[in-house]
This record gives structure tokens, C-alpha cells and sequence, in this order.
């Protein structure tokens, strides 16, 4: 016997509860909040970033329908800084970061063929101080009142810029509720990309070296070794910021001595290695995807894995091209753009073996395919205006624009979202047990593929044209109105596309075919055990002799091992 | 899918050599890792800000060390000097003596809330006498964030220690708990060896550089 799950005489068939009736409401909520499992751990982590995807969506809808004509008054300038805070800040840490930690913990164990996490009560922590600290930051649109009566929801930016956040700038406590909400879902992300490691180094199943990890297990291990790295800075700069606006401190008071160039360095070197925090598993999905659905082996597992570790270096070291255009000396701008640059080779490399991979295979066109290649053609737009970006005359130019809003909602757009949505049509299956609907996944890829583009790539015109990023509105003589107008009808496709999803996801929860334990065909450990699997995974612990376990058992003719 | 014959398999893989280290030495070890992330980023800003002070008083006027090296260095030699105690506690545990073990281990308790008494008379005499808070000028918002940080994770150790020490004279510590024992003097020695940093930066290097 060589993996669990094969033999048709221990799978377990439910693994929770009983086969007659649902236990009572109570129980069941006393069991997900009392869970430790990965599985449900990361289910919730999963749906909790969906909920707030829905609603930072919302938020940009919001703000397209204000920019849509010139001159609106839907919304006022508050609200509208308002609204792009909470937009930024809910997408990058509650919606990409709980999703990405959430895939992570479903996959990792199953992929590396452990019973759970190395640390399941820490994994728990992690998950509930990500929920407090988004429910913490929403809060504020009704405790950001503060002493002083002003401000409601935060409304510095996502990014938060000295000295606009001092206590001088901006009164009321929307701003702490921006610190702590982050600070505190923080701690738990650090915690968990500590479970992450520590799960990967020390519990992987007999016979899975490290070269024979499945690659998004690996590109899952650099994610979260960029986590504990890159996520503590920021801390310790939220820390100071909190001080300077509780205690009086003066790190970011000018009129002291103090820098709010030393604010931007700090955000920027947590916040660069964080959007690759974002976009690394998005890499992780299309390269387990592409594959299956190419029906070939993954071209240069070696290269892809050396691309991933250096792209996780090369990105601590690049932070300052988010700042080209405060001033700095020319050497040292000349210094991140090369190093810039450079991050370009690793991630043209991935590029091509993904391309590489399906040249000559057998493609099935299914939705988790189309998905992976809308990520493909969709992140090389936003590669290619990253490298626009990364020369400092041309960042000089467009710093700030809407050039730049389009170039980086096509790297975590089109990248994370598009990579999220790939995935979550292709192990959909394997954590509910039933499979999505193809044909509404593809009416929603058509139509996402439509209004994204036209958000976005009109996005990169009116950048062009001049129009700073983060106005309310704008006169019309400024030639931007038919950009914007095309954005804005942009948004009513994405919006239909996303309800169809969310129809798509629920309705296949409780009406999709069954998924059986392998509906693709795949290759890698967690399609040997149940959908879903039982709580303890595996009825026996795997054993891997090659980098495609389930390929060896299907094709005992021809196994990989011979070959590795 | 049928289950081929597996005969053509090679010989079963062995357990793989990570199983030799504990899932809890990765998980401490990582958490130090982000640790000293997080430390490194504040003693960053400290660096960055030594000699832009506009406002007085400076390190010079208010650091002790340089004049009277005794108070603080005597501090500072009782935290380190714990890294030792807490060492040959758990060398001691190792070889089952248990006696020793509450001997080292209480001494290491009673050297790191000594430095936490230092600290605060320290702080004590900054504020009242010197008239140094956080929002006084650069210099106050670094010091007091800086050393307030490491005296944070000092308490948090003793606090542990503290328990640990407790439940050893209780009984419910017993050398098979020796690994996890160990443990908790990894982030000991940790909290020994930032204190290192932090010293020479905040009171030798950051205190002459304005002259
Ligand atoms: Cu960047």
C-alpha cells in the first residue's frame, strides 16, 4: 500500500457529523469557532477574504460611479478618501493576505502529506487575530469619532504617509484603527508564516525531499519566510507611528527633527516584499494548474524553484523604486532601478517555463485553465509597465497617476484575483466535495477578461493624459472623460462577473455534481485522499518516490521516479 | 484507478533526516528570526535619528555611561551574566538533577529582575530628574521606545521563567521536559543578545557621536 486513499476499503466517506440531519446551529458554530483543523481553518480564512473582496469591491464601485462624468456629486472628498483607504488597505491585508494564508493552510499539509500544521492552536490564533483586526479596522466607521469629533473611517491612504497621519493632520482616531486593525492582523500572519515553515521543513511525508516538494509548496515556503521577514518592520514603524500619536513622540514630526522620508522607507520595505507576499501565490496556483491541464510535467522544476528563491531575495532589496520621485540622489536611484530590473529575469523565467509547459501538451480548456491563462496574458501587461516604471525618467513622469493605479491592478488584478479565481475552481472540488459550474465559470471569465481590461487598460490612457490617481472628481476640459466614462462601464461587467461567481459558489456548494477524490486527473498528493478529506487526511501516511506521487500509482508502466 | 502491482517500486524511502529537529525549535527559532526583524527596524530608526536632534537634552547630557559607567554597565552585566545561569540550568536538567536546575534557574529570575530594577531606576531618574519622556525630543521617542521594547520582552520572560520556576517547585517539571525547557532559554539568550545591540548602539555609539 502506498498512499492513503487508494484502497477502497479505508476511505473514510464522512468525516464529520452524522449522515442523518445536520447537528443543531449551536454545535455547529461552537465547532468552527473551537476548530484547529487546517482544513477549516483555512476555509474560513478563505471566505472571510471572498466577504471582503465583496466589499472593497464595492468600495472601487463606489468611487468609478463618482469618477464616471466629470463633475459628480456623489460622493464627497472625504468619503472619497475614505473609500480609497479602505479599498487599499481591505485588499491588500483582508482579502489577499487572508486568502493566500488560507490556500496555504488547506494545501500545505495535504501536499506534503502531514496530518496538519506543525502548530494547529497557533494556526487558530493567527486566523482570529486576522478576523479582530479587519473587524477592528471596519469598526472605525463608527469609533473613528474619536475625542475630537472628526474623521470616521480612515483616510490617509493605504500607504499611509508622513506627516499626513501625525496627530497635527489627522485628528480623531480613524488613523489608530488603521495602525491596530493592521498591527494586530499582522502579528497573526507573522504567526502563521512561522506555522508555514516550520510545517514544510519539519513534517513533510516519507520520501518528499526537498526537490521533490510539490512546486507550490515551495513557492509557499519563500511566501512565508518573506512574511516573517517583511511583516515585523512594519510593526515596529506602525509602533512608532503610534507612539508619535498616543505618546507624543516625534519620529515622524518634522518640526522636531523628525523624517517622514524615514516613514516611507520603512512602509516601503514592508510593503514591496509584500506584493510579493501577494503575488508569489498566485505563481503557486497557475504552476500546479498549468500542468494538470497541459497534461505535462512542469518545464525546469530546478529553474522554477532557483526563480522563486531569488525572486524572494532580489525582492527585500527594491523598495525605493516606490519612492523615485522624492528626491533622492541619483546614484541610489540608479542603484533600485537596476535592482529593479532585476527581479524582471526570475520572473520572465517563470514566464517561460509556464509557456514552456504547455507548448506541445494536451490543453484542456476547463475554467481553472482559462483563468491561469488570463493570469498569464493579464501579469505580463502588468510585468511590462512594471519595467516602465522601474526607469526613473519615465516613473518621474507618471508617479502618481492613474498610470500607475492601472499598471498595479494589473499585477494584483490580473495576477492575485485572477491566480484566486484559477484556484478556487480547481480545489473548489477537493475541500466542498462538489464541483463548480464550468458554464457559469466561463461566462464569468469572458466577462471578467471584458470589464478588466477596459478598467484598467483605460486606466493607463488617462495616466498618460495626466490625471493624478486619488482626485474626487475633475473638470472636463481635461480631454479624461472618455477614459474614465470606459472605466466606469468597465466596473458593471466585473460586477456581473463577481455575481455570478458568488452564485457559482454557492449554488455548487449544495447542488454541484459530485467531485469524486480526483476530478482532474492531477498528480500531486492531496487528490489521493476523499473531497473533503477526513479530519485526520490521510488513512495512512503517504510514502512519495517522485515529484507526481499519483502519476507513479496511475502508471505503474512508466513511473516518474525512474526518471528523477 | 486499480492498484498496479507495486513490485517495481524501489526500496521504501527512509524517514527523512529533518525529523532529528522538533517542529518547536523551527517555530522559536522563527519567531527570534522576526524578533530581531522587528528590533532591527526600531534600532534602525534610533541610528538614523542619532545627531538630528534640535532639541536638547542630548544622550551625553542624560546617559550615564560615559561618566558613571557602573550603574548601567552593572545592569547590564547581571542580564547578561543570566544567559550563563540559564545554560547551565537546563545542562543540569539534562543530566536529571532537578535541584540544580531550580538553583540555576531561580538565580536567572533573580538576575533579570534586577535588570528590570535597574532599568527602572534608570528611567526613574531620566524623568524626574533629567526631565526625559518620550515626547521631550528624537532622543526621548528613541530611548524610551528602544529600551522600552527590550525591557517589554524582558518582562515577558520573566514571566515565563517565573512560571516555569514555579511549577519545578511544585514538581510538575521534570527532565523529560528538558526540550521544551530549552526552548524558553533560546529566547532567553535571545533577549540577552539584543540587549548587546541595543547597549552599544544607544549608550556607547549613539552617546558620542554628538560632541
Ligand atoms: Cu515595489
Amino acid at each position: 500500500m502506498r498512499l492513503a486513499g487508494d484502497s477502497e476499503v479505508s476511505t473514510l466517506e464522512t468525516p464529520i457529523g452524522p449522515a442523518t440531519g445536520r447537528p443543531p446551529f449551536l454545535s455547529q458554530l461552537h465547532e468552527w469557532v473551537t476548530t484547529v483543523d487546517h482544513k477549516k481553518l483555512g476555509s474560513m480564512y478563505v471566505v472571510c477574504g471572498i466577504i471582503y473582496m465583496i466589499i472593497a469591491g464595492l468600495e472601487a464601485s463606489m468611487m468609478r460611479w463618482q469618477l464616471a462624468w466629470p463633475g459628480q456629486t456623489v460622493l464627497t472628498p472625504e468619503e472619497f478618501n475614505r473609500l480609497f483607504t479602505m479599498h487599499g488597505t481591505t485588499m491588500v491585508f483582508f482579502v489577499g493576505m487572508p486568502i493566500l494564508l488560507g490556500s496555504a493552510n488547506i494545501m500545505i499539509p495535504l501536499m506534503i502529506g502531514a496530518r496538519d500544521l506543525a502548530f494547529p492552536r497557533l494556526n487558530a490564533f493567527g486566523f482570529w487575530l486576522f478576523l479582530f483586526g479587519s473587524i477592528l479596522l471596519y469598526f472605525s466607521y463608527f469609533g473613528g469619532q474619536g475625542l475630537y469629533g472628526m474623521g470616521s473611517a480612515p483616510d490617509v491612504g493605504w500607504f499611509a504617509y508622513a506627516p499626513l497621519t501625525e496627530r497635527t493632520y489627522s485628528r480623531g482616531h480613524s488613523t489608530d484603527y488603521w495602525i491596530l486593525g493592521i498591527f494586530v492582523a499582522g502579528i497573526g500572519s507573522t504567526a502563521t508564516g512561522i506555522n508555514f515553515i516550520a510545517t514544510i521543513l519539519g513534517m513533510r511525508c516519507r520520501g518528499m525531499t526537498l526537490m521533490k516538494m510539490p512546486l507550490f509548496v515551495w513557492i509557499m515556503l519563500v511566501d512565508a519566510i518573506l512574511i516573517v521577514i517583511a511583516l515585523p518592520p512594519l510593526a515596529a514603524a506602525q509602533i512608532m507611528l503610534l507612539f508619535d500619536r498616543l505618546l507624543g513622540a516625534h519620529f515622524f514630526d518634522a518640526q522636531a527633527g523628525g523624517s517622514a522620508l524615514l516613514w516611507q522607507n520603512l512602509f516601503w520595505f514592508f510593503g514591496h516584499p509584500e506584493v510579493y507576499i501577494l503575488i508569489l501565490p498566485a505563481f503557486a496556483y497557475v504552476t500546479e494548474i498549468i500542468p494538470v491541464f497541459s497534461r505535462k510535467v512542469i518545464f525546469g522544476y530546478p529553474l522554477m524553484v532557483a526563480a522563486t528563491v531569488a525572486i524572494g531575495f532580489i525582492s527585500l532589496g527594491v523598495w525605493v523604486h516606490h519612492m523615485f520621485s522624492v528626491g533622492l540622489s541619483p546614484l541610489i536611484n540608479a542603484i533600485f532601478m537596476a535592482s529593479t530590473m532585476l527581479v524582471g529575469v526570475p520572473t520572465g523565467i517563470k514566464m517561460f517555463n509556464w509557456t514552456a509547459t504547455m507548448i506541445g501538451g494536451k490543453i484542456r480548456f476547463d475554467t481553472p485553465m482559462l483563468f491561469s491563462i488570463g493570469f498569464l496574458c493579464q501579469f505580463l501587461m502588468g510585468g511590462l509597465t512594471g519595467i516602465f516604471l522601474a526607469t526613473v525618467p519615465f516613473d518621474w513622469q507618471v508617479s502618481d497617476s492613474y498610470f500607475v493605479v492601472g499598471h498595479f491592478h494589473y499585477v494584483l488584478f490580473g495576477g492575485l484575483i485572477f491566480g484566486i479565481l484559477a484556484a478556487t475552481f480547481y480545489w473548489y472540488p477537493k475541500v466542498t466535495g462538489r464541483m463548480m459550474s464550468e458554464t457559469l465559470g466561463k461566462w464569468q471569465f469572458w466577462l471578467l477578461i471584458i470589464g478588466f481590461n477596459m478598467t484598467f487598460g483605460a486606466m493607463h490612457v488617462s495616466g498618460l493624459l495626466g490625471m493624478p490617481r486619488r482626485i474626487y472628481t475633475y473638470q472636463t476640459e481635461r480631454g479624461w472623460d472618455l477614459w474614465n466614462l470606459l472605466t466606469s462601464i468597465g466596473v458593471i461587467f466585473q460586477i456581473a462577473a463577481f455575481t455570478l461567481f458568488a452564485i457559482n459558489l454557492l449554488h455548487s456548494a449544495f447542488k454541484g455534481r459530485r467531485a469524486g477524490d480526483d476530478p482532474w486527473d492531477a498528480w500531486t498528493l492531496e487528490w489521493s485522499t476523499t473531497s473533503p478529506p477526513p479530519a485526520h487526511n490521510f488513512d495512512e501516511d503517504p510514502v512519495v518516490y517522485s515529484r507526481r506521487p499519483l502519476w507513479d500509482l496511475k502508471h505503474p508502466e512508466d513511473p516518474d521516479w525512474k526518471y528523477e | 484507478m486499480s492498484t498496479a502491482p507495486m513490485t517495481a517500486y524501489p526500496t521504501p524511502p527512509e524517514a527523512l533526516p529533518q525529523d532529528g529537529m522538533s517542529n518547536g525549535k523551527f517555530g522559536i527559532g522563527l519567531m527570534i528570526v522576526s524578533e530581531i526583524t522587528f528590533f532591527g527596524t526600531l534600532i534602525a530608526a534610533y541610528v538614523f535619528y542619532i545627531g538630528r536632534d534640535i532639541n536638547p537634552p542630548y544622550p551625553q547630557d542624560v546617559l550615564e555611561v560615559s561618566i558613571a559607567p557602573f550603574k548601567v554597565l552593572f545592569n547590564s552585566v547581571f542580564l547578561l551574566i543570566s544567559s550563563v545561569w540559564i545554560w547551565l540550568a537546563v545542562r543540569a536538567m539534562r543530566k536529571g538533577r532537578m535541584g540544580a536546575f531550580i538553583f540555576w534557574w531561580a538565580l536567572t529570575v533573580v538576575c533579570g529582575a534586577e535588570f528590570l530594577v535597574g532599568t527602572g531606576m534608570e528611567w526613574y531618574d531620566m524623568i524626574v530628574n533629567d526631565g526625559v519622556w518620550i515626547g521631550t525630543n528624537l532622543f526621548g521617542s528613541g530611548f524610551y521606545t528602544v529600551v522600552g521594547f527590550h525591557a517589554f520582552h524582558v518582562t515577558m520572560g520573566l514571566i515565563v521563567l517565573t512560571l516555569i520556576l514555579i511549577l519545578a517547585l511544585l514538581g510538575h517539571v521534570t527532565p523529560r521536559n528538558v526540550e521544551k525547557i530549552d526552548l524558553v532559554s533560546w529566547y532567553w539568550h535571545f533577549v540577552d543578545g539584543i540587549w548587546i545591540v541595543v547597549f552599544s548602539v544607544v549608550y556607547i555609539f549613539g552617546n558620542q557621536a554628538i560632541t
